[in-house]
Parts: structure tokens; C-alpha cells; sequence
């Protein structure tokens, strides 16, 4: 029982060497509610990861609670399964109520832990206006040295940023990026992780949760059919549209590897011919990372209004809007590289990929992190006895 | 003018008019609740009991029709009808691949399930997904569904459907007009009076205490169950069939919502402990058998006490050996406290559990075989699974009766026609709760409404789609499960 207004807790982990068991914020609250339902219930074990997770447990703390929250991927079949659904008193909204922490957990466990709440106003119109801010940026550097409209380079970007330049801005901005998500994690996964951590079952449960993120099993609905979307009915859209967003990135992040690669180990500079790998990489995974992300922002348009977690909407679609202008620039780019608007385009790029990496750590970016980590969690958790005996079986 | 009307919306209903659409029939379903509550009990269901004889995909080993037919007939204490039972056994056991492709999923048995395993196969999502199915299934066939469309009288000629008529009504702030629909035939299968107030008083009427125990019953599923069609047809001289107070009731948790608790307010723990009434007496043997086979008793048990409430007490040791109930459980370092949360009398209550705890006769305990920790001396007796109740803190839960669907139905024969007479309509068949008690007169076994619910659905659409003039391979096949 909650004896005190749970909004105005503070989280305090330890006092005189006892663990305290650490009261839930309303979003969690609200989470533990639900799941005190739905064990009771139990209808949707097949869909997902969350419910046979959630059957190990009779009580939820916070650290179970962000757990389950981040293993949910939002698929909406419990929601439309749910004989508890509203207008029940029950008011069931497992997919909303998990989003709801999810948030929670970016804030909460982001590092350094102050910029968390950049996730809270993380919307579309901060992701938008840093991007256009620093392509404006960009453009005032080249007016600044005349060379915005240099004439034709034959695709030289290093006339226009000196390599080096390049190397180190985005080489600086996304390591600070990748260490503040890595210290979240690493927060996430200390919290939620078990206790003794079997060597053993490692191995198994790593291969496991791989399989998991990389095919996104648990957006398949259990059943093959896939996740629902605008309604009741099932569709597998939402996890191809991912699979050409994920993949196409990972292609233009190979690509850039590839190409810097080239660049210090081969001696190969810049511009590369359109048949050459790293531009070839950059193509396919530019085209995944155009059609996938325009299609999960239809999706996203389409999506029924009791999904997931209305507040959270500007930042699901500034982020795939940050996804759609880095390929969208980036294919320009490399279609007219040989004219006259290369550096405008080779500007504006720069200027959305930097805006990307700023954003990395607080964005919906994170997601991917903290559900692989939740997933893995899971695999290794499921692989331990369950001492619960729960006398029907 | 319409071929087919199916009055109701749930599994049965569903059942009927995809059969008859697939017969070519051009089908209207009448659903009297709005969208978001259709369905009716349906939407609470998990599984449906099937024969088979090997395993088959989400079932193992076997479970042979004869099997199944002793565990009805243990469960309905013979009130049934062989021929029917039988059809709807054979029948459950070759309906699932229609199912699935009308986009059920089935799957293993849940966690807590699993002495189903082999006689249950349970649908992905539960029930309303299977309902989901259905009418996704039905609009893409072209099966015409109409929400918020109660009828509350049928238009005979004889024994012939003419007409099903709907009230003015208001629908989200609209006054929609009566209205007339005829159809060349009709299926019922509009439910049982479950959520009746009036009917279930007027069926259980006032006890020995002068109380009315139905005023005191939970109804576990839908609130749309009020029984006027099934009210209308026996008025109007359709064979009825079955007790007014036999129903599929079990022992809820009292705190439950008055409609739709659905499943998740079972209490799973009387088998591990202690049952009192609200004089702090106990009333029967808690350990009688698996609570799976007796949670079907508990209801009446239940009903027939003071108040119409009963407490199970359980112990500290009994934590975490049984499926988490909804509501927490009433908790107290002792007994006396714990009688005095409840509200039941101190000294009685104390009495009652000492005297079991001095009686147990503790063996092995195991919880998942009829063990041989029994009482001794002691009226009534548990017979298994009795361990003292002496390890704080303590737990009651508060139960009542949970009424799922009531029995009393319309009679009907294995072309599931409704009869006038002994002799059956030409066009107007009956499905599921509206007839289930043909086969259940009293008693449950888990999952067999949904089998009858789809067994009969199916026959019903296919015999009114033949009825109107669509007559497929399917109504054969029906015909010779009625032959043998």
C-alpha cells in the first residue's frame, strides 16, 4: 500500500547500510497496478516477452517494473486482447502504461544523469531546430570562406571541410555521445540485471537475445502475423519498415567504417566512384533508411490513439524524422555531388548527421539499447529455475 | 430481405453466421451491446475443451471421445443428453483448423494451466482475441454486423421465424427508432440470463434466513446477458430445458466488479487452507480434489451460506504456491486479528482453526498430488492438503458467488433447431449459452462451453443457411456426425 503521495518521493537507495526498497513514481505505480492484474490474468502469454517474464514474479518493484517496461515493444496485441481494457474499471493499458516508464527510464538512468531530462522535451521541434540550426551554422562557415557555391568539385567534400576537420568534430560528438548512452546502459542494466549471473548460461542467452533484436521477434505477435497497428488487426509492416531503418543505418554506418578505413590504412581518399564500396554501402543503406523510416512515420500517423504513450509522440517522430533527412541529404548528396550545390548539400548534411549524434544519447535512439538489454536480461533470466510453485501446474 | 439473422454476438453467434456466409448466405448479426463491450462472454473465455487421439499441435498426448463423455458425465451428474454431448465431443475435436483460419491462434496451455495441457487447447490472447478474429473474419466475408442492436422480441408464424424487432433506443445520444428485420431464417444465440437481477431473484428465490443469495452473486462475465429472447421464446412456447438455478458458477473474489471480472478474480488457495463462513465456521472439504476439478462447486457452496460469503484462510507457508490472486489479501499477525479484519466473530473463527490444526495429520505435502495430509475427527473433514494454519502472517480472502452463464436454455436436437412441441422450427436454430444446458445440467469442466458454444454455432449457421436455400458439403457433414 502506498502510504504517501508517490509523486512527491524521492529515490533514496540507501540509508545506514540497509537496502531500501524503492517507492514507485505514478508512471510505476501505475505499471505494478496493471501487473497485479494481469498476473491474475495471464491471456497474453503468447504474444511477448513481458508476460512470461511477469509470471516469475508476484510483486513488482521499481526495478522489475522498468525491466518489463523496456522488454515491451509497444506491439499493441495485449491492448486489443484485453478483456480489462477501458471501458473496464480495470483500465488495462499495458502497451501505454510501459511506454509511460520507458520514458521514465531514459531520464532516470541517462549519464550524466542531469541530461536525462533533455529527453522529457525531446520532440520533434528540438530535433528539427538543431539540425537547421547547425546546417545554418554550416552555411554561415562556408559564406564566412566564400566557398558555399565553390563551382564544381567532382565530388571533393574535403575542398569544402578539411578531413581532419570532419574527422575530429564528429569523432569528438560521437564518442561523448556513445559514452553517455553506454554509462545509461550500464546503469539500466546494474539495476535490473540478476543477481548471480551464470557463466553458463551467458553464451546461450547472448546468441538468444541477439536473435530477438536482430529479427524483432517480439514484433512478429507470437503468431507470425505481426503487431497491430491502426486496429485489432495483425500486420507486419511496423517490423519490415524497422528492419529497412535498422539495417539501412547499420549499411551507412558500415559505410562510413569502410570509408574511414580507406582513408588511414589504405590511403584512399575521398571521393570514391558510385560503384566503389563505401558508396555503394551509403546507397542501399540510404534507400533502406528513406523508405524504412517514411514508412514507420505512416505507421506512426496511422497508429491507434491508444497506443503507447501520447506525450511521447514528438520525440518517436522527431526521431524518424532525423532518420529520413540524414538519407534523404545523404542520397542527394551523393546524386549531385558533381554540381554546383554540392557544399549547400554536403552542409545540410553534416549539419542533420551532427544533429543526430547530439541527440544519440536522448533521443528515441536509446530505445534500442535499453530493450537489447532487457531482452538479454530475459534470455538469462529465463534460463535460471523459477522458484515460484504455483500450485494449478 | 436478409437469408440469415444471427441474434447475438458472441463465439456461438459468430460461429453461425461464418458458416452460413460461407454457404453463400447473405447474413446479418444482431449485437446488442456497443462495439467496445461485443462479444459477450466470449471475450472472457481461454480455451475450448477438445478430443483427440494423438496429440495434436498446442495438445498432448490424448484425449479420446469416450474420455471426454465420462468426464461430462461425471461433471453433469447424468443431467445430459448423450446424443448432443457426443456430437459436440466429435465436433470439438475437427473444428480448430476451421477456427484458424478464420485467425484464431491457439497456443500451449498458460503457466498456472497446465493440468489442461492435454484436454484444452487455449486460444493466443484469450477469448476477445478469438472475437477479434471473428468479426475481422466476418467483415471480410461481407457478413453484415450491426452493434447496440438489441432485440427484444421475435415475430413467429407457428413455429416459423418472420421477424426480429429492436426498440427505440438511444445510442450515444442518438434516439434511433424501432425497428423490423425479417429474414428468411434465424439463429439464436443471444446468451443466458446471467445478468438478469430480477430473473436470477426470481430463480433462487428467498432461503431458510429470508435472505435473496442472488442479490449477493457476482456475474463474471458480460452485463449484455439479461436473457429477453430466451424469456420471449419460452413465453411464446419454445421447449425450454434445463434448472433456472443450475448455472457454471465458482467462488469469486468478493471485491470483484459486479459484471466482467473475468478470470483474473479466481481465489486459487482454498485448496491450501481453510474455509469459513461468516459465523467462522467451516462448511466443506476444502481438499476434496484438485482445485481445478472442484472450483466449479464452490460457487454454490458458497451461495448456500449466511450471507452468501465465505473467507479462505491461508497461511504464511501457502504463499507463492498458488496463482496470484487480483486483490491482495486481507492480512493480520494473528488470528484473533485477522477475524476481526474480516468481520467475522473472534472466538469462533480461533475455535474453528485450532481445532483443524489440532485434527491435521500432516503426511508428506504436496501440493501437486492428492496427498496424504488429511484431518482426523473433525467434520467436515479435508481430506487432503491439511497442514496446520499456525505460521503468521495470516490471509483471508473474501469470497462470493461468481456466476458465469446460467443453464436454462431452449431444447434443441443435433440439428440445432428450436422445438415447439417436441417438433422442430423449419428455420430458426439455437446456439450457445441458449441451449448449452442440453448438454450441461449441471456441474463445468473447463473450456466445454466454448466447445458447445462452437459446435453448435456451427451447426446452427449451416443448417439456417440450408434452411434458406445455401446448402454446403458442411451441412452433410454435420448431418453424419447426427447419424451416428
Amino acid at each position: 500500500m502506498q502510504l504517501f503521495e508517490p509523486q512527491l518521493s524521492e529515490e533514496k537507495s540507501c540509508v545506514e547500510g540497509y537496502q531500501l526498497i524503492s517507492v514507485l513514481n505514478v508512471n510505476e505505480a501505475e505499471v505494478e497496478r496493471q501487473m497485479n492484474i494481469c498476473n491474475a490474468c495471464r491471456y497474453c502469454e503468447g504474444f511477448c516477452a513481458v508476460f512470461p517474464a511477469m509470471t516469475r514474479r508476484l510483486e513488482f518493484d521499481k526495478a522489475d517494473v522498468h525491466y518489463l517496461a523496456n522488454l515491451c515493444h509497444n506491439c499493441g496485441a495485449c491492448l486489443h486482447a484485453c478483456q480489462y481494457a477501458a471501458p473496464h474499471e480495470f483500465a488495462v493499458n499495458v502497451p501505454q502504461s510501459m511506454a509511460k516508464v520507458r520514458l521514465d527510464t531514459y531520464t532516470e538512468f541517462a549519464w550524466p544523469g542531469k541530461l536525462g531530462a533533455l529527453y522529457k522535451n525531446n520532440g520533434l521541434v528540438v530535433a528539427l531546430a538543431s539540425s537547421a540550426s547547425l546546417a545554418l551554422f554550416l552555411i554561415l562557415v562556408l559564406l564566412n570562406g566564400g566557398s558555399l557555391f565553390p563551382g564544381k568539385l567532382a565530388g571533393d567534400f574535403y575542398a569544402i571541410f578539411p578531413h581532419n576537420t570532419l574527422a575530429l568534430m564528429f569523432g569528438v560528438v560521437f564518442g561523448l555521445a556513445a559514452l553517455a548512452l553506454g554509462g545509461g546502459i550500464v546503469r539500466f542494466w546494474r539495476k535490473i540485471s540478476p543477481a548471480q549471473l551464470e557463466a553458463a548460461v551467458l553464451g546461450s542467452s547472448v546468441a538468444e537475445a541477439s536473435g530477438a533484436v536482430l529479427k524483432l521477434k517480439y514484433l512478429d505477435g507470437g503468431h507470425g502475423k505481426g503487431c497491430n497497428n491502426s486496429s485489432d488487426n495483425f500486420t507486419l509492416w511496423r517490423r519490415r519498415f524497422h528492419h529497412l531503418t535498422f539495417y539501412g543505418f547499420m549499411l551507412c554506418f558500415a559505410a562510413t567504417t569502410v570509408a574511414t578505413m580507406y582513408h588511414y590504412f589504405l590511403g584512399l581518399e575521398a571521393p570514391y566512384p558510385v560503384f566503389s564500396l563505401p558508396v555503394m554501402l551509403g546507397i542501399v543503406g540510404g534507400i533502406g533508411l528513406l523508405i524504412g523510416p517514411a514508412g514507420l512515420l505512416v505507421l506512426n500517423y496511422l497508429r491507434h490513439p491508444e497506443h503507447g504513450d501520447k506525450a511521447q509522440q514528438p520525440m518517436d517522430r522527431g526521431f524518424i524524422v532525423l532518420l529520413l533527412l540524414i538519407s534523404a541529404t545523404g542520397l542527394a548528396l551523393v546524386a549531385w555531388r558533381d554540381t554546383e550545390a554540392m557544399a549547400l548539400l554536403l552542409a545540410i548534411h553534416l549539419g542533420v548527421v551532427m544533429a543526430f549524434f547530439l541527440t544519440m544519447p536522448y533521443s528515441k535512439f536509446a530505445h534500442g539499447f535499453y530493450r537489447s538489454a532487457a531482452l538479454l536480461k530475459y534470455s538469462i533470466e529465463k534460463r535460471l529455475p523459477d522458484n515460484l510453485k504455483l500450485g494449478s501446474d | 430481405m436478409i437469408d440469415v439473422l444471427v441474434i447475438g454476438g458472441g463465439n456461438a453467434a459468430l460461429c453461425a453466421a461464418l458458416m452460413a456466409r460461407e454457404a453463400g448466405a447473405s447474413v446479418l448479426v444482431l449485437e446488442s451491446s456497443p462495439r467496445i463491450w461485443r462479444g459477450g462472454n466470449s471475450q472472457h473465455t481461454r480455451n475450448l475443451r477438445c478430443m483427440h487421439d494423438a496429440p495434436q499441435d498446442v495438445l498432448v498426448d490424448a484425449y479420446p471421445e469416450e474420455e471426454f463423455w465420462q468426464d461430462l458425465l461425471k461433471v453433469t451428474g447424468g443431467i445430459t443428453d448423450e446424443k448432443l454431448a457426443r456430437l459436440t465431443i466429435r465436433a470439438s475435436s475437427t473444428c480448430r483448423d476451421w477456427m484458424r483460419s478464420h485467425g484464431v491462434n491457439f497456443q500451449p496451455p498458460l503457466s498456472g494451466a497446465l493440468h489442461v495441457a492435454r484436454t484444452n487447447a487455449f486460444f493466443m490472447g484469450g477469448g476477445k482475441a478469438l472475437i477479434n478474429a471473428y468479426y475481422r473474419s466476418a467483415q471480410n466475408l461481407g457478413v453484415k454486423v450491426r452493434y447496440d442492436s438489441p432485440v427484444d422480441h421475435i415475430e413467429l408464424a407457428g413455429s416459423r421465424f418472420v421477424a426480429a424487432h429492436i426498440p427505440e433506443r438511444e445510442v450515444d445520444g442518438t434516439r434511433l427508432p424501432a425497428e423490423r428485420i425479417e429474414a428468411h431464417t434465424c439463429v439464436l444465440a443471444a446468451g443466458g440470463f446471467e445478468s438478469n437481477r430480477d430473473w436470477l431473484r426470481e430463480a433462487w428465490g428467498q432461503n431458510e434466513r429470508g435472505e435473496w443469495p442472488s442479490d449477493n452473486f457476482l456475474i463474471r462475465g458480460t452485463r449484455f446477458n439479461k436473457g429477453v429472447l430466451l424469456r420471449k421464446m419460452i413465453e411464446a412456447g419454445a421447449d425450454a430445458i434445463g434448472d433456472s438455478t443450475q448455472a457454471h458458477m465458482v467462488a469469486i473474489d468478493a471485491r470483484a466488479p459486479l459484471y466482467d471480472g473475468g478470470i483474473c478474480t479466481r481465489i486459487d488457495c482454498v485448496s491450501l487452507g481453510v474455509v469459513v463462513n461468516r459465523e467462522g465456521l467451516r462448511f466443506y472439504d476444502e481438499g476434496e480434489d484438485f482445485w481445478p476439478k472442484r472450483y466449479a462447486i464452490w460457487g454454490r457452496l458458497v451461495a448456500q451460506q449466511p450471507g452468501q460469503i465465505g473467507f479462505s484462510i491461508i497461511d504464511q507457508t501457502s504463499v507463492g504456491r498458488f496463482m496470484p490472486p487480483v486483490f491482495p489479501g486481507t492480512k493480520a499477525n494473528t488470528l484473533d486479528e485477522l477475524a476481526r479484519k474480516l468481520g467475522i466473530p473472534e472466538d469462533i473463527f480461533t475455535k474453528t482453526v485450532e481445532d483443524f490444526n489440532r485434527a491435521c495429520r500432516v503426511g508428506k505435502f504436496d501440493h501437486t498430488q492428492l496427498d496424504d495430509c488429511h484431518t482426523e475427527g473433525l467434520s467436515p473433514a479435508k481430506t487432503h492438503w491439511a497442514r496446520p494454519i499456525t505460521t503468521p502472517p495470516f490471509y483471508g480472502y473474501p469470497l462470493k458467488p461468481g456466476v458465469t452463464f446460467t443453464y436454462l436454455g431452449l431444447k434443441t436436437d443435433e440439428t440445432a433447431a428450436v422445438r415447439f412441441a417436441g417438433k422442430p422450427s423449419q428455420n430458426m436454430f439455437v446456439a450457445g449459452e441458449m441451449m448449452a444446458g442440453n448438454v450441461l445440467g449441471k456441474g463445468y469442466t473447463a473450456g466445454v462451453g466454448m466447445s458447445i458454444g462452437t459446435a453448435f454455432g456451427r451447426i446452427a449457421g449451416t443448417q439456417a443457411a440450408a434452411a434458406a436455400g445455401f446448402s454446403s458439403s458442411a451441412v452433410n457433414e454435420v448431418q453424419s456426425h447426427a447419424a451416428v
